[in-house]
């Protein structure tokens, strides 16, 4: 599959309680590298191997959640293209003016009808990473910092009205549905979407509060990572939600966090590869428990209920 | 080493807090099954009580689940809450009926 249009993920921004003590937690304990700080105050972070500019942006606020998640696309013309294909289908956007956040050109952003801002951008001040892009060495001091993930991998977003999130999604920007979680035969209760070949770029779980984060994900390499993160987050008693277990959706293995203020986070490894000719896997609720916790096999009070 | 001694005022149930830890950080010890801690850092809100007697000091919390009117009245975040004084407490957040509810006699041997 050539890769056009939306390309993935390419920022959060994430507001915190706290500035001081979540940038302590996403450099020294998740081991992002801080690239910036803005005269908002504002902090920018990037994995040891993402070569843009941040990925994960931190905003003091008064509550925890999400401002905006945004996806990067191929070209200035194609963010002009989608720009005019949402408001074709009766989606409103305004354009944020390029340098509104550091090293970040024109964003195009549109609210969902869960309530969440997401935004499209073409451009973002490529800085490379450590091993440099003319015969690298594989890794870096850094990658071994910290959980230290590989890359902003996916966001799972609740909010109302998922259906018409979806829809945006597949009949503008060109995803397609990977898996799902039925309610029955009309309505699901979750979505997992793909603009690429990785198990999601975005996920909605239906939920009656509009605009709310259930978790922002970073990829790991490995099962041992994984186990390794876990270490970590009890050494730096980091609460942790849930495992290290799998899901059954995407088959992923995975530790659901919190960050200090709040905000769910994911270490994630693995997960199936996603192609667009293939039929969506389908969950059923008498199964929804192996669906999200493949070992326990039923939901934790927390999965449903507790979101910033 | 200092504790305090909190009470919940719908069960009678007591337990002892040190000031350097939260209100939910000792509730969490009476080892309740089911009780929905949340994020533990003063995000998500299900955790609220309202204090109706004691002192405290706390760590900024959400204002998406407690308002500066709320939060002067005593109702707070657990998990943001640290003990200076015996305290007396509601719980009044999404925990309450896990908190609540009447323990079959059997739940503790049961959960070994």
């Amino acid at each position: 599959m050539a890769m056009t249009g939306v390309l993935r993920p390419g920022h959060i921004q994430l507001k915190v309680l706290d500035l001081a003590e979540s940038v302590d937690f996403y450099g020294k304990v998740l081991g992002l590298l801080e690239t910036g700080r803005d005269d908002q105050g504002r902090v920018y972070f990037k994995t040891w191997e993402e070569r843009d500019h941040h990925s994960v942006i931190l905003r003091q606020a008064d509550s925890a959640g999400v401002d905006f998640f945004a996806f990067k696309v191929d070209s200035d013309a194609t963010l002009a293209k989608l720009e005019k294909d949402l408001n074709a289908y009766g989606v409103a956007t305004r354009r944020i003016p390029a340098g509104e956040l550091l090293e970040t050109g024109e964003r195009v952003r549109f609210t969902l009808p869960t309530g969440h801002d997401i935004e499209l951008y073409a451009q973002k001040t490529v800085i490379g990473n450590e091993m440099g892009d003319l015969n690298p060495e594989a890794w870096c001091a850094n990658a071994e910092k910290g959980i230290a993930p590989i890359r902003l991998d996916h966001a799972l977003l609740y909010g109302p009205d998922i259906e018409k999130a979806q829809a945006i999604f597949q009949d503008v920007l060109g995803f397609y549905l990977v898996e799902h979680i039925a309610l029955d035969d009309n309505q699901d209760l979750a979505i997992w979407l793909s603009c690429s070949t990785k198990a999601h770029d975005i996920a909605f779980v239906r939920h009656p509060e509009p605009g709310k984060l259930h978790h922002v994900s970073f990829l790991l390499e490995t099962w041992e990572q994984v186990l390794r993160a876990a270490d970590l987050m009890s050494m730096n008693r980091v609460s942790i939600d849930i495992g290290p277990t799998r899901h059954g959706v995407t088959r992923g293995t995975t530790i659901y966090a919190f960050d200090p203020n709040g905000n769910r986070f994911e270490t994630f490894c693995g997960g199936n590869y996603a192609y667009p000719d293939q039929k969506p896997t389908k969950w059923t609720m008498d199964e929804v428990g192996a669906a999200v916790f493949y070992h326990d096999r039923k939901l934790n009070d927390r999965f449903l209920t507790v979101v910033s | 080493m200092i504790h305090h001694t909190v009470v919940i005022e719908e069960t009678g149930e007591s337990y002892r807090c040190a000031p350097n830890e939260s209100l939910l950080a000792g509730m969490e010890r009476l080892g309740k099954r089911g009780i929905p801690v949340g994020c533990r850092g003063g995000g998500c809100g299900v955790c609220k009580v309202e204090v109706l007697a004691g002192s405290y000091t706390k760590r900024v919390m959400s204002r998406a689940y407690v308002s500066a009117e709320e939060e002067a009245a005593g109702q707070v975040l657990a998990c943001r809450v640290y003990p200076t004084s015996d305290v007396r407490l509601k719980v009044i957040g999404k925990m309450a009926k896990n908190v609540c509810r009447p323990q079959p006699p059997a739940a503790s041997a049961a959960a070994v």
